[in-house]
């Protein structure tokens, strides 16, 4: 509790919030959390896909909240419209290129050495995360293209019993998931994924046998 | 997790460090992705058929088939009907059973009896709705079959073209369709009647409505529309059929969803291809791969490869090239 202005409030030793700020601090400290030096290693095209992945992210969030501000049939009736759908898609092709790129790079960096497997598990859900999130926005653009997606992936749904709850035919149902709870999932987990990019540092290159042995 | 490091002996990094500005990268990923967006759309923008309606082309046939009770969906099963025709299976697993009806749907009444009981003031339907009410499952059955029979007959005449019987006579300028079919019973008048409802862009709303005002289900209208034989036409023009590797693409020449090429892959591969049980197989297989995808840096010998396939000599080349001299030049920090 602050007894006045400038005045530091008593810290208690059982207060969730203290406990709380004092985990975050320990494990990621304001210097690694937002670095201004990288190893030297860090010097190749592949790194350039991972920032891509998340520069695509923030498009197609700018994007997807603009075509949201006009509601779902706006994009079907003005030039504008049709132009913002245009970016978010593209920034989709985007975010999914770069996101494989980045995948199979860290994949033959061996990533996930010194640690590293939650850096690589967070971030291969986050693609299969991001497969549905797309489905979604596909069968809820309200044209050819969705009637015909959602009338043939709805036998798949339903083979394993996924479509009792999730309708791929249900336009409200589909709309609510792409815009509201599957980005909330994807952008979750691309969250922690950075994070534990940053508290774990970015891997280092494989020891050449040969350089060891010289 | 420690066992999962028992053969890793990736050290922290003790070298030098180089400036670098994380936000400013970022701002400038940005930047160039949104350039990149706008440079796509202004070259390619992004394609918007318009949806296909129910259109009276294959409606007369279709709505038949719903009223008889033979339609892809009145066969279906789970989650619209208690039917079998596209449940599927995998040896014990019947995930599509075990999760029951969550939608139902019954064709002849949700495709055709309540959308005519929406049309007032109409005194041979009524008569004709009251007459198929009231008669026995049998009965209603023979009827919609007699109905059905000569616009099956129509159809497949077409189909192979050859000539149509002259039981069904079409209308292009209209779209009305006119069936000659003795023992139908009302049914003739009642689809006479849905015909004209569609014609005027009814049936969808009746098809949609519901109990509340405002619906965003199209559950039944669009498997009514897959029941019929539009959309496939369509589709197959579009390269979006099954066999097309249609789950990835979308129309036009756009990329549709590459991402989804594995999923494709295997409806193209026997026995998978012929299976009742495809789309199960499938997203097993997949649910497997996919769990095997997050796991990868614990499955031995998938986890080791990288090291054996030495791609990463080439990713951090600027790196082994400088290793004699790169104990500490820069910054040295720590991890």
């Amino acid at each position: 509790m602050s007894t006045g202005s400038g005045i530091p409030p008593i810290v208690s030793s059982k207060s969730w919030t203290v406990k709380v700020r004092e985990k975050g601090v320990e494990s990621l400290p304001p210097e690694r959390l937002l670095p201004d030096g990288q190893p030297t290693y860090v010097a190749s095209w592949i790194y350039v896909f991972g920032v891509a992945s998340i520069a695509s992210l923030v498009v197609i969030i700018g994007s997807g909240c603009i075509l949201a501000l006009k509601g779902p049939a706006w994009w079907h009736e003005t030039g504008v419209g049709h132009f913002f759908n245009s970016i978010h898609l593209w920034s989709v092709e985007l975010f999914f290129f770069a996101m494989v790129v980045h995948l199979w790079g860290k994949y033959w960096m061996a990533a996930w050495r010194g640690g590293r497997g939650r850096v690589w598990v967070t971030g291969a859900i986050v693609f299969l995360v991001a497969v549905p999130c797309a489905l979604t926005g596909y069968v809820s653009q309200q044209n050819f293209d969705a009637q015909w997606i959602s009338t043939q992936a709805k036998d798949a749904m339903n083979s394993v019993g996924v479509g009792s709850f999730f309708n791929l035919t249900n336009f409200g149902q589909m709309y609510s998931y792409h815009i509201l709870l599957l980005p909330i999932a994807v952008v979750a987990l691309v969250s922690l994924h950075v994070l534990l990019v940053r508290r774990n540092g970015v891997v280092p290159p494989i020891e050449l046998e040969e350089k060891l042995k010289s | 997790m420690s066992f999962l490091r028992s053969k890793d002996e990736t050290k922290p990094w003790k070298g030098s460090y180089a400036p670098y500005d994380l936000i400013k990268e970022l701002c400038i990923a940005v930047g160039v992705i949104a350039l990149l967006a706008v440079l796509l759309t202004v070259l390619f923008s992004s394609p918007d058929d318009k949806p296909s309606t129910i259109a009276p082309a294959d409606f007369a046939t279709t709505a038949a088939t719903e009223l008889a009770g033979t339609s892809g969906t009145a066969e279906y099963g789970p989650p619209y009907n208690h039917s079998s025709g596209s449940v599927q299976h995998f040896l014990l697993l019947h995930p599509q059973r075990w999760l029951g009806v969550s939608h139902p749907i019954d064709t002849a009444e949700d495709y055709v009896v309540k959308p005519l009981e929406t049309i007032p003031n109409d005194p041979a339907l009524g008569s004709a709705l009251a007459e198929y009410k009231a008669a026995s499952a049998t009965q209603k059955q023979e009827w919609s079959a007699a109905y059905a029979k000569p616009l099956e007959e129509y159809a497949v005449a077409v189909e192979e073209k050859k000539t149509p019987p002259s039981t069904v006579s079409v209308d292009q300028s209209t779209g009305t369709v006119t069936v000659k079919a003795s023992g139908a019973g009302p049914v003739g008048t009642m689809m006479t009647s849905l015909q004209a409802l569609a014609q005027s862009g009814g049936l969808e709303g009746g098809l949609v409505s519901s109990s509340q005002f405002f619906q965003t289900d199209y559950t039944k209208p669009l498997l009514f529309m897959a029941d019929g034989g539009l959309l496939g036409e369509r589709a197959e023009g579009q390269h979006l059929l099954g066999e097309q590797w249609g789950l990835m693409n979308e129309t036009g020449s756009y990329p549709g969803q590459p991402w989804l090429w594995l999923y494709a892959l295997w409806y193209q591969v026997e026995p998978i291809k012929s299976s009742p049980n495809a789309d199960i197989q499938v997203l097993l297989i997949m649910g497997l791969l996919s769990l095997a995808f997050i796991c990868i840096p614990f499955i031995p010998g998938i986890n080791s490869l990288p090291r054996k396939i030495p791609i990463y000599k080439l990713i951090w080349k600027e790196h082994y090239r400088e290793l004699p001299g790169a104990e500490g030049t820069t910054r040295p920090r720590g991890t």
